[in-house]
């Protein structure tokens, strides 16, 4: 008997001691259901655990943001709403705490959008695919719907005998219960959602007092339809057969990102009976296929398949398999995150470079515990070429946006040129040009814009509606985070003409912020006239 | 047809009984989201036909029980614009001119009313800019044949200029002097009228030419040359010439003097769109 049986028999009484659970992967690589087919009911069963325990902290944590961000208040003076976050369709202004974005500074948005991408491979291609099995709101409010779902049917086999029993009062009661709290919970779910785009208190009240705007309860009404029907009804669907993600992460993947896997180098053979198979002199690995990893799956997966597409890592069978582990006493990471690299080094430690079928003997050593030459992950694989190379990437995007967010000038100018007439030939001979000038003020105090012209010498300006006389220059107030559009007219003298050189600046300033902004203008003079 | 069916081996689904090159179509059922949208939509384009104009007839197409009509929709739609410019159109038609240039948001209104009436009834001879071309006066510069100011606008527009049709139109002929001036006369004053703003070609010529413009023109063009809007008469002493600023324009503009006409204006677009337009010639620049 070799000492790996030896260790194996040790704990045979336990072994047979692990409730198997009567569980079926519904999407099992066997049983493929063909797409046209109904759909077979997955009943998750509660598990706990670390990673459990961190994915409750997520949802929270992005539940809570989710929720009550709106709620959030802001100081802004008296021109500018207090809500943190606002995404200001009517004025078309986006307000997130300190910063405010006008519409022409959308790219802050497009560079949030690629540091978005970047860290999405950069995530992907060191911890898998984390953003399905922890961040996704689909699994997010998939859980908080399952969460609902356990209070009031119970767990897996009480909902899988309530499934089937007939139909009864008690039924009706338990299924019309979960029904009005899924609900409750998408009606929720679409209302925070316009609140991010109007003021949330007062928007509170227009709701609830029928007298918001009816694109508010159109918005409310398929966010809630969405939610409901996505995360209470269609659930693991959603990411199988609706989500490109599963096949675009798929393909950030490396040998060396982290993936939730079976190992079975050390848990194959599986056996329940090891006691038994001492007797014949067959080794054990340490799977006692009590099933505990397929009933806990969202996804209705059995990870020992290996890789899949429908697999979120959501972790859940790392839990069950190391609460089983713990029971038979032996090391947890029977189903663990570990990478490709590391699974085939074991797998070739422990199939003597696949030249003979698992025998987890290779893998253990004298007197139990996993062997020596046993890979396991270390921390330092994540700094990689292509994981640095996705970082700086993503960090010359955030850096460049910050660069741009800092330095950024809050008083802009857009000037228009007349093209017809391109110029007016005044009864004195001189010649007068007109421009449609746009000043924006990106503060929300008003401001006194001076408008002055560089270069072009001899020429006067006039602001109509101003009542200022011609000159150089022209103080024009503007509203607080406003745009105001002028019409100026700009006059070169007759004796001018001959000499000009007809490209000049129009220079605004705010003399007590000292931002300017400057355009590049022409002159347009009648041919000839030089 | 005379192939029994086929069974994939691979997949255990029959196919479809067509080949090539032994390649076989599987024979899968649709997924059963996929029909049921399809007969949804069915479902749908029955009752949309019913509801909305659709099957086509001889002469005409089924209505639908709804009425709707795209044409009705415009309708609808630029009566509910009207109605919301009532209270400016309104404002307009009753508040004299300088109320309205005071008024902020009267002014724009007028301005984008008259801009648009312009490219309509005006842009053909001032052009789409009102820059004018030869012979059709330019609007945006501060040389005003009749008078530059809000009023006298109104009164160019809604009246007209040497129009057959309006009693109270703007008037002023100016004679034809090659019947009563000779040659030689009409080259000097041509000489002189070059001489208020510029050099002319012989400065003796213009000299002469002093007594002649004297006699015959300084009635309505004054004696500087600074013109008369009272009789649509041009200044002859700025940089601005309808017909042409050379000595030999002049004079054939004196031998046989051109006049333009515009059509009154009043009558044909009523007193309000006459009021927008003027503001918005008012407002190109030259405004007086």
């Amino acid at each position: 008997m070799t000492l790996a049986t030896e260790n194996a028999a040790s704990s045979t009484a336990s072994r047979e001691a692990v409730e198997r659970i009567d569980a079926e992967a519904v999407n099992t690589a066997g049983k493929r259901q063909p797409l046209y087919a109904p759909r077979k009911k997955i009943f998750p069963k509660r598990a706990s655990g670390q990673f459990r325990r961190f994915k409750w902290l997520i949802m929270f944590v992005t539940l809570g943001i989710y929720y009550l961000t709106p709620w959030l208040r802001w100081d802004r003076g008296p021109y500018a709403p207090d809500q943190a976050v606002l995404v200001d369709l009517a004025n078309r202004r986006f307000y997130f705490f300190f910063i405010e974005i006008w519409p022409q500074e959308f790219f802050y948005i497009a560079g949030l959008l690629v540091m978005a991408g970047i860290g999405l491979f950069l995530i992907t291609s060191t911890v898998g695919r984390a953003w399905c099995g922890y961040t996704c709101p689909q699994t997010v409010w998939v859980d908080l719907f399952l969460v609902v779902e356990r209070a009031i049917e119970g767990d897996r086999n009480a909902r899988i005998k309530l499934d089937a029993a007939p139909f009864s009062a008690g039924k009706l009661a338990k299924r019309s219960a979960k029904h009005l709290i899924w609900v409750l919970i998408a009606v929720a779910t679409g209302g925070a959602w316009v609140f991010y785009f109007a003021d949330a208190p007062s928007l509170f009240v227009d709701i609830a007092t029928a007298q918001a705007a009816p694109v508010a309860y159109m918005t409310i009404a398929v966010l809630t339809a969405t939610t409901y029907v996505f995360g209470g009804l269609m659930r693991e669907q959603v990411c199988t057969y609706m989500c490109p993600w599963p096949r675009i992460q798929a393909a950030m993947l490396d040998e060396n990102s982290l993936t939730v896997t079976y190992n079975d180098w050390r848990g194959e053979p599986r056996s329940r009976h090891a006691k038994k198979a001492a007797a014949e002199g067959r080794t054990v690995g340490d799977c006692v296929d009590c099933n505990a990893c397929v009933a806990v799956c969202p996804m209705g997966i059995d990870i020992r398949d290996g890789q899949q597409l429908e697999c979120i890592t959501c972790a859940l069978c790392i839990d069950a398999c190391d609460g089983v582990m713990d029971k038979l006493g032996r090391e947890r990471g029977l189903i663990s995150y570990a990478t490709l690299s590391d699974y085939n080094a074991n797998m070739a430690l422990a199939t003597a470079g696949g030249t003979e079928t698992i025998n987890p003997d290779r893998v253990r050593r004298e007197g139990g515990g996993l062997s020596d030459k046993v890979a396991h992950f270390h921390w330092r694989k994540i700094f990689r070429p292509r994981t640095f190379v996705y970082f700086g990437a993503w960090s010359l995007v955030g850096l460049v946006m910050l660069y741009a967010l800092l330095t950024r000038d809050r008083l802009e100018v857009n000037v228009l040129h007349d093209r017809n007439p391109q110029y007016v030939l005044l009864s004195d001979g001189s010649v007068r040009n007109g421009y449609t000038v746009k000043l924006l003020n990106m503060i929300p105090e008003p401001r006194v814009i001076l408008v002055s012209l560089e270069g072009l010498t001899g020429a006067t300006m006039n602001v109509v509606g101003l009542d200022q006389p011609d000159d150089r220059s022209a103080a024009v107030p503007v509203d607080p985070d406003r745009l105001r559009e002028v019409r100026i007219f700009v006059t070169l003298p007759a004796d001018r003409l001959s000499e000009a050189d007809t490209s000049f600046r129009f220079v605004v300033e705010d003399k007590a912020s000292f931002e300017s902004d400057v355009y590049r203008a022409s002159f347009n003079i009648p041919e000839g006239s030089r | 047809m005379s192939e029994k069916e086929h069974i994939d081996e691979v997949s255990g689904v029959s196919t479809t009984g067509h080949e090539w090159d032994g390649i076989r179509e599987l024979d899968n059922p649709m997924p059963r989201w996929w029909v049921w949208t399809f007969y949804a939509t069915i479902v749908w384009s029955i009752g949309y036909t019913v509801a909305y104009p659709a099957w086509p007839l001889i002469s005409d197409a089924t209505r639908g029980v709804l009425g709707y009509s795209s044409r009705q929709e415009l309708t609808t739609t630029m009566e509910a614009v009207s109605a919301e410019q009532a209270d400016l159109r309104a404002a307009i038609a009753e508040k004299p001119l300088d109320e309205i240039l005071a008024d902020e948001t009267l002014r724009r209104f007028a301005t984008a009313a008259g801009d648009a009436a312009f490219k309509v009834n005006c842009s053909q001879c001032h052009g789409s800019g009102a820059q004018g071309s030869a012979g059709y006066p330019n609007l945006n510069d501060d040389d005003w044949l009749w008078g530059g100011d809000i009023e006298a606008i109104h009164q160019t527009i809604a009246h007209g200029v040497r129009f057959d049709g309006d009693d109270d139109t703007r008037f002023g002929e100016m004679p034809a002097f090659g019947d009563i001036l000779s040659r030689d006369e009409i080259r000097q004053v041509a000489a002189h009228v070059v001489s208020f703003t510029g050099t002319p070609s012989d400065p003796a010529l213009a000299e002469a030419g002093a007594q002649v413009y004297a006699d015959n023109c300084a009635s309505c063009h004054g004696d500087a040359g600074q013109g008369d809007v009272t009789f649509g008469a041009p200044n002859l002493a700025d940089a601005i010439w309808l017909y042409g600023s050379s000595e030999a324009q002049i004079a054939a503009q004196v031998r046989q003097p051109r006049h333009g006409v515009m059509p009154a204006w009043q009558e044909r677009l009523g007193d309000p769109t006459v009021k927008q337009l003027s503001v918005y010639v008012y407002s190109l620049g030259g405004g007086e």
